[in-house]
């Protein structure tokens, strides 16, 4: 892992190259994390990749509500000659959550970028497929929103069984639950 | 599931004479009395049904249809250690059309709901499911948006608790399904589709309701398009 | 490998001609291209894959993999649960190697509280993932070769894997999904007859292996199924993501075990087969050696076991012995907010990579200062991997596909979450 001065003299030769793409760096039990604006992914990977860091390992979402910019995406960066790791992150807000996608030019992002379209609703323009990969094609809403309800069914106990309120389906395609719910 | 013991009748020189009985009747030196006393020893005499139950229960071909982690442990009872075939279930087929029983091993999502149900449907009667484990079952594990209990859209007869179950868990749910099966193949079906008290339609009044109301994959007399 | 006595015929089996299968068909412009629809039930593939398959003849010229079959929300549901509590549910992902999830999201927790894992709890952990990890390759086996059309594989691959899951149980009381591997340690230490049970497996696994080789070494049908079909160079693979056996297979030797090593496997002398060609063939046998150099990892673990606590002594972290609680009041007191609350998890965001059977497992955790993760996450290596289908298959027959799908070796739990 470059080590906290290395990490910040990355950060200041990024600074020199792309001047507005830089946020912030921080530097959590020995691996560096560079917090870039969204729009400049792209020229950031690429200075990475002249760097060393030849490899994307992962790209995944994050939701930071209530916290804002809301939604984020993160980049796991790998050097194999040097054995760095180094984590590139930047954030989107809600309402206009698009990020350019690293696809073209990093094609194992492909399902990963749908991925996280899926779960978050991060719109990643310039990728070549973008549509639901995990839930079904018609599925409303974004599952792994932190505001998104969690769902599931009511625990079925043997006391409420007894009672007549089970969650199977009667003849008349209803469901057979009593109207109370306990 | 009961054990019926059956008591041992005769004595200790009696292996020995049904030896030699044997050994006569291959040899066509039994005769008269001999012989009848012989057959009648040997012949259990049964209704057809109950025959016909004993083979049903004995021969049903699961569907191969792993989902998840369940699969795994189902593949386990195939193995060697706990033989499902000296049952007589080790024929798995691929094709639903083929298999009378569809074993639920593993989560269902609600992406995957639909095709489980038209599996189901796919299969010919009588045909049985067992939920295997907690999630098709219930919700399992994991309580959320993503998953459906089985419960919901399809029929089960057994469901199998564990996750997963053990092998030997299985394995008991399949003979429980199994002396229901001796019992009464159908298994109740027409409680089970709500179909009490319905009549045969006649031909020509049914072909209407048949092409109208029918799944897509049921066979209408006289349709022989894309068979 | 063992080396009976080989018949003439059997002895000029590696020089069997295949250039005839390698030329590609020349592309006529009219001809039909049909698309049929694999899956996602299908006695081929391995859990619920879809795939959109575009065949010109027997020729597959497209592949389009649909998956989500079994997606469960696991990453969600576990933002519900206390960190304890989620382990169980986290290692449901890939229900293969189920110690590796337990592992990436223990070794992340572990990162976020800072706390140190003793060194007798490092080679438990060691020894219990690389019997899953010969686990795993077993049921790769058995089930590759049952798409192949070798079914007597099957049977001596699980006979072998029942002995494994005897073990797991001697240890943990589970076959599958064990959850021994806790935040700080594992949950108990090994009991009296492990060892020995243990050793008795290693003996008996390497002549194990040899008996599949046996089976399928020198056999003309899966050698002309397997060699030479579906190579795919290493560059393409390194652009996808793809990391694991078949990375290996190409040529790329990098293991996180020897690159970036974790829960002390540096103390472990080992050798990480790597592949010439990356075909298929290639694929198979990195993963048959894969699973000796596992097993000579256990030994090296069972014989160099040092003595000491089996979990943190943290007791912030772990929970104390029962016969603590007896007599200290501070343990009661841990007890008490450990099993209610949960431990408390400073802030922050943590990536922990680990080289499991197909690949990387990296957990991705987020922490903010409560007991519950904010974000779970798993760069699944199936996930990735799957990606590399289609340039593997493409302009490759129909039954090649299914070869290479069952040399790639997804899981589809870890695919889909």
């Amino acid at each position: 892992m470059p080590d906290a001065p290395g990490l910040e003299l990355l950060a200041q030769d990024l600074r020199d190259v792309h001047a507005d793409a830089v946020v912030g760096t921080e530097f959590f039990r020995g691996k560096g994390a560079i917090q870039i604006a969204p729009a400049a992914i792209d020229e950031v990977l690429a200075f990475l990749r002249g760097r060393g860091f030849a490899h994307l390992m992962s790209v995944h979402g994050v939701d930071y509500y209530p916290e804002e910019p809301r939604l984020g995406v993160q980049y796991e960066m790998l050097d194999r000659e040097a054995l760095d790791r180094l984590t590139v992150k930047l954030r989107v807000p809600l309402d206009a959550p698009s990020v350019p996608s690293v696809t073209p030019k990093w094609p194992t992002a492909n399902h990963q970028e749908r991925e996280v379209y899926d779960m978050f609703g991060v719109v990643f323009d310039g990728h070549p497929d973008l549509r639901r990969i995990l839930m079904p094609e018609d599925y409303e809403g974004h599952p792994q929103r932190r505001d998104f309800p969690i769902g599931g069914e009511p625990v079925l106990f043997t006391v409420a069984e007894a009672a007549g309120k089970d969650y199977t389906m009667g003849a008349d395609n209803k469901p057979k639950r009593a109207e109370t719910e306990s | 599931m009961e054990i019926i013991k059956r008591e041992k009748t005769g004595k200790e020189g009696d292996f020995r004479i049904r030896q030699l009985q044997a050994r006569d009747m291959l040899r066509g030196d039994l005769e008269g009395d001999d012989l009848e006393q012989y057959v009648r020893d040997r012949v259990i005499t049964t209704t057809l049904d109950r025959a016909a139950n004993w083979a049903r229960g004995n021969s049903l071909f699961p569907a191969t249809f792993g989902l998840a982690c369940c699969a795994i442990e189902m593949m386990s009872v195939v193995g060697a250690r706990l033989d499902i075939a000296r049952f007589g279930f080790e024929a798995f087929r691929a094709s639903p059309r083929q298999a009378d029983l569809l074993i639920l091993s593993g989560r269902i999502s609600i992406k995957m709901a639909p095709i489980v149900r038209r599996i189901y449907d796919q299969m010919l009667d009588p045909k049985y499911a067992i939920a295997m484990g907690a999630c098709s079952s219930s919700m399992g594990v994991f309580n959320n948006y993503a998953i459906v209990p089985a419960d919901k859209f399809m029929p089960v007869d057994v469901h199998v608790p564990g996750c997963p179950p053990r092998p030997e868990a299985l394995m008991y749910g399949i003979l429980k399904l199994r002396s229901m099966v001796h019992a009464d193949p159908s298994l109740g079906w027409r409680e089970r589709y709500d179909a009490e008290r319905t009549v045969e339609v006649l031909p020509a009044e049914g072909e209407e309701l048949l092409r109208r109301e029918t799944a897509v994959n049921a066979l209408i007399p006289e349709d022989t398009a894309g068979a | 490998m063992s080396t009976t006595d080989v018949t003439p015929y059997r002895s000029g089996e590696e020089r069997i001609d295949v250039t005839q299968r390698v030329q590609t068909l020349p592309a006529p412009p009219d001809q039909e291209l049909l698309t049929l629809n694999m899956g996602p039930h299908h006695p081929a593939t391995h859990g619920v894959l879809r795939l959109l398959v575009t065949l010109e003849a027997e020729v597959v010229r497209d592949l389009k993999p649909l998956i989500g079959y079994v997606h469960t929300g696991i990453e969600k549901t576990a933002e519900d649960k206390s960190y304890w509590k989620a382990i169980p549910v986290v290692e449901r992902m890939d229900y293969l190697a189920y110690y590796f999830n337990a592992m990436a999201f223990c070794g992340a927790t572990e990162t976020l509280l800072d706390v140190e894992v003793p060194r007798r709890a490092q080679y438990l952990r060691v020894i219990h993932m690389e019997l899953n990890r010969i686990m795993s390759h077993l049921v790769w086996l058995g089930t590759s070769m049952l798409d192949l059309g070798a079914v007597t594989v099957w049977w001596y691959c699980f006979r072998e894997r029942e002995t494994i899951l005897d073990l797991f149980e001697q240890s943990s009381g589970q076959r599958m999904h064990t959850r021994y591997f806790q935040v700080g340690g594992v949950m108990e230490d090994i009991p009296a007859g492990f060892e020995g049970n243990l050793r008795k497996f290693l003996k008996k696994m390497p002549d194990a292996i040899d008996q599949y080789l046996d089976l399928l070494n020198r056999n003309e049908i899966a050698l002309r199924r397997l060699r030479d079909t579906c190579p795919l160079d290493e560059q393409t693979l390194l652009d996808l993501g793809v990391t694991g056996p078949l990375l290996r297979a190409s040529g790329n030797p990098w293991d996180l075990r020897k690159a970036m090593p974790y829960s002390s496997y540096e103390d472990f002398e080992f050798k990480i087969p790597v592949g010439t060609r990356g075909d298929n063939y290639d694929r198979f046998a990195v993963r048959m050696q894969e699973m000796k150099e596992s097993v000579k990892i256990i030994e090296q673990a069972i014989d160099g076991l040092p003595e000491g606590p089996f979990i943190t002594e943290d007791r912030k972290v772990a929970l104390p012995p029962r016969h603590e609680l007896a007599t200290s009041m501070e343990a009661l007191l841990h007890h008490f907010k450990l099993v209610t609350e949960g431990f408390r998890v400073p802030p922050g965001e943590v990536y922990y990579p680990i080289e499991g059977p197909r690949g990387e497992y990296g957990m991705f955790i987020r922490s903010d200062g409560s007991s519950k993760p904010a974000r779970v996450h798993m760069r699944d290596p199936s996930f990735v991997n799957l990606q590399a289908t289609e340039p593997m298959v493409r302009d490759a027959y129909i039954a090649d596909l299914i070869t290479t799908l069952a040399m790639m070796d997804p899981v589809l739990g870890g695919v889909d979450r």
